[in-house]
């Protein structure tokens, strides 16, 4: 049979190995002591200690993302699960698929308060797709496979494992992963085949189409991408896509309106507005995107694709749902299309595309540039410029630096972007980098940072000294925490409340002090060569950019307007006051 | 559009659920979480060999915001089917009271008396007390109880409601 007697916590890495797990981002402790002596007398599990479990948590989601795998993350009972909540949170509202397990106190300990006891299962209920308790350690083999299952399967998403001390060091039967199947979870992966057809015809008698595409297309994978690319190149129509969904499609494609919403083009955002038929592929209508619901695309047929049946008329009410695997459905949408040999109206597809072009040539990006200061928006342009033909991975923090980055930055490949979208976590970016540098050790990591995010992951410099991993972190450093104090400025009087950056470090001395290098560059004229330093260095450099303070990151739907009140720079700012209706908005 | 009727509409969900440690706080975290109404909420466990439970969940709120619900809920991992009873067909809705009715004299016999004209039955009596059995709609309940305010009511238990399909076809 095959199925033998084991200690719980050689079942647990058995089920690890036989998953295809390669690399675990984790923090010992007492509870988890026998998973850790099971993992020091064997090498083909590599485990990465972090300095803070948020931290192993964010390096799980970045290997994730970048590499299309689950990820994996061990912390002990109590502090060591609560400290990963916040990661958990975070991998759940972007939908990453990890297994995080937590070790618990002994089975006969639980409820009595014991020493680094938390109601973890309870405390993670609403922060993970799903949890279990392992009791008894019968049920240990199945849980895990079933955990991995579940993370991968439909919409990806965080599961938490929670392992009591008995069950790791108790002994049970262990059974490979061929053996379980899940009683209840079968989410739907083929679309509606008529809904698709409907959707497809739909999309041939549109007159202002528009493709409005999110993370789940990158999450269906690199085929999907490609397939919809196919789609799009097929039928000519504009794209849009959302933060999430950024290299789904390629950034410097002609089609590609670039990012929507809160801080997206110009372009895309009127073209939303003003479309006749808009095809969502994998996104959620997310209030970041919408802007106010009752005026958010109004006169627009809404087609809906989605593997999350939840997400579908959640905000926005549709007229045409597909729930499936994006792969699948684009697929089917392609196959219809072709089996039929349609064509778009041109004339009316050449008229739509002439009003885009008028949108485009407002040139919403741009800024005013200085030789004095380096602009934020400058710097990521030559950040871009000098690394994009390199084989190159992106993530960054929270902020108005996470905005720039993804306005000025393009990205032509999927799973090259990371970046914290649903819960906005800021000291996302640097363990984020760490895992997506471990997935490729010889790739270029960059995370774009503010000078406020990066301290709240700071610690996590000493993990990077440990595992000599090269990531470059570049700071766009306005001493300021600069959305906040955009919105203060926007919609407090310029009352900037503790949005100061005070007590800075010396980001190049810190980072020598952890065994990296570290440049600063203020002049315009040294920017380039401070860039290419960076590439060259084949070791962690963390770059302090001196950036201009005051800079505000445009166009900007304010909260509570709609797609086309959007503020374009400073000069409009002053025109139309943000409504005392979006004060009360996030 | 149909969905964007704003008219609040009460419907009754039944959920078949494995029978396993915190299924129920993962269905109530939902409805908190999300900020659902749930009117009433019964469960107990009604398959011992495949360990299933079911839930029978009265909540109120927009289409919208019932469709959401049922979607949200078949999100849940150990759910195995939620079921609209209110728009899937026909079907029985009961619901079972206990009420005390404290008193002597006139008013006693008077309780009893409206008792059997709902049906309801005694399952406790001392000389100054009834307990009253009572079956049916949550409507009639509502009725019974509130007959029996002035008589003496002094305690109230109701089971929620709970609910199933007319017809041969299981949930």
């Amino acid at each position: 049979m095959g199925d033998e007697t084991m200690s719980g916590a050689e079942i647990v890495l058995k089920a690890l190995v036989d998953q295809g797990v390669e690399v675990i981002f984790g923090y010992p402790g007492g509870a988890v002591l026998p998973l850790y002596d099971e993992l020091f007398k064997q090498n083909r599990l590599r485990h990465i200690l972090v300095r803070h479990e948020q931290a192993a948590v964010h390096a799980a989601e970045g290997y994730a993302r970048s590499t299309g795998k689950v990820g994996v993350v061990l912390v002990t009972s109590g502090p060591g699960a609560t400290n990963a909540v916040t990661g958990l949170l975070d991998a759940l509202c972007d939908s990453v698929p990890l297994v995080c397990l937590t070790g618990q106190v002994p089975t006969h300990l639980i409820g009595n308060d014991a020493f680094q006891e938390a109601d973890t299962t309870g405390i993670t209920r609403p922060c993970t797709k799903h949890n279990y308790l392992v009791k008894d350690g019968s049920q240990l083999a199945r849980v895990l496979h079933e955990a991995f299952y579940v993370a991968r399967t439909g919409r990806p998403g965080p599961v938490v494992v929670d392992l009591p001390k008995d069950v790791l060091v108790g002994k049970a039967q262990y059974v490979g992963p061929a053996k379980v199947k899940h009683k209840t979870y079968k989410p739907q992966t083929k679309g509606d085949l008529k809904a698709i057809e409907e959707a497809v015809k739909l999309m041939v008698h549109a007159k202002r189409p528009l493709f409005y595409i999110g993370g789940g297309v990158v999450n269906s994978g690199v085929a999907a991408c490609q397939l919809l690319t196919q789609l799009l190149h097929t039928t000519g129509f504009p794209c849009t896509q959302t933060l999430m969904g950024l290299g789904a499609f390629p950034g410097s494609d002609p089609l590609s309106l670039g990012m929507v919403g809160m801080h997206g083009t110009y372009e895309s955002n009127m073209a939303m507005h003003d479309c006749d038929v808009m095809v969502c592929i994998g996104a959620r209508f997310d209030d970041r995107v919408t802007g106010r619901i009752n005026a958010f695309s109004p006169h627009s047929k809404k087609i809906h694709v989605d593997i999350d049946p939840s997400s579908i008329n959640k905000n926005v009410a549709v007229d045409l749902a597909i729930v499936g695997d994006v792969a699948h459905v684009v697929e089917d949408m392609l196959k219809v299309w072709k089996a039929k040999q349609l064509r778009p109206d041109e004339k009316v597809l050449k008229a739509w595309w002439a009003q885009i072009d008028k949108w485009r040539a407002k040139d919403c990006l741009r800024f005013g540039s200085s030789d004095k200061v380096i602009k934020p928006q400058y710097a990521i342009q030559r950040l871009y410029e000098l690394t994009k033909d390199r084989d190159t991975y992106i993530t960054t923090e929270v902020g108005q630096h996470q905005m720039w980055a993804a306005q000025f930055y393009k990205f032509e490949r999927p799973m090259r972007w990371m970046t914290s979208g649903g819960l906005g976590t800021m000291g996302y970016g640097l363990p984020a980098a760490m895992g997506a540098q471990i997935a490729h050790p010889k790739s270029l990591v960059i995370d774009i940072a503010g000078e406020a995010s990066i301290q709240m992951n700071i610690q996590e410099m000493s993990t990077i000294a440990q595992y000599r991993l090269p990531v470059k972190i570049f700071i766009l450093n306005n001493q300021y925490m600069g959305m906040v104090r955009q919105w203060q400025e926007l919609l407090h009087g310029g009352r900037y409340a503790e949005s100061y950056s005070a007590a800075l470090p010396d980001f190049a001395k810190l980072a020598e002090a952890y065994g990296a290098v570290g440049l600063k560059v203020e002049k315009v004229g040294e920017l380039d060569d401070v860039i290419n330093q960076m590439i060259s260095i084949d070791r962690a450099v963390i770059v302090d950019c001196r950036v201009d303070q005051a800079e505000n990151c445009f166009p900007m739907i304010p909260s509570g307007a709609a797609h086309n009140e959007m503020l374009l720079g400073p000069e409009d700012e002053a025109e139309k006051p943000v409504s005392e209706d979006g004060m009360v908005l996030v | 559009m149909i969905l964007q009727k704003e008219d609040i509409r009460r419907h009754t969900i039944a959920i078949l659920v494995d029978n396993e440690a915190g299924v129920l706080a993962r269905v109530i975290g939902l409805f908190s979480g999300r900020g659902y109404n749930i009117e009433s909420l019964t469960v107990a466990e009604v398959d011992t060999r495949e360990q299933l439970s079911r839930i029978t969940i009265v909540t109120s709120g927009t289409l919208m915001v019932i469709e959401q619900i049922k979607a949200q809920l078949r999100r849940l991992v150990p759910i195995h089917k939620v079921s609209d009873l209110t728009v899937e067909g026909p079907s029985v809705a009961r619901e079972l009271a206990l009420v005390k009715v404290s008193g002597t004299g006139d008013k006693r016999v008077e309780s009893l008396r409206i008792a059997d004209i709902f049906r309801a039955r005694a399952v406790d009596s001392t000389n100054e007390s009834f307990v009253f059995e009572i079956v049916g709609a949550t409507e009639k309940l509502d009725a019974f109880i509130k007959l029996m305010e002035p008589l003496g009511l002094v305690d109230v238990s109701r089971t929620g409601v709970v609910a199933i399909a007319r017809g041969p076809n299981p949930i």
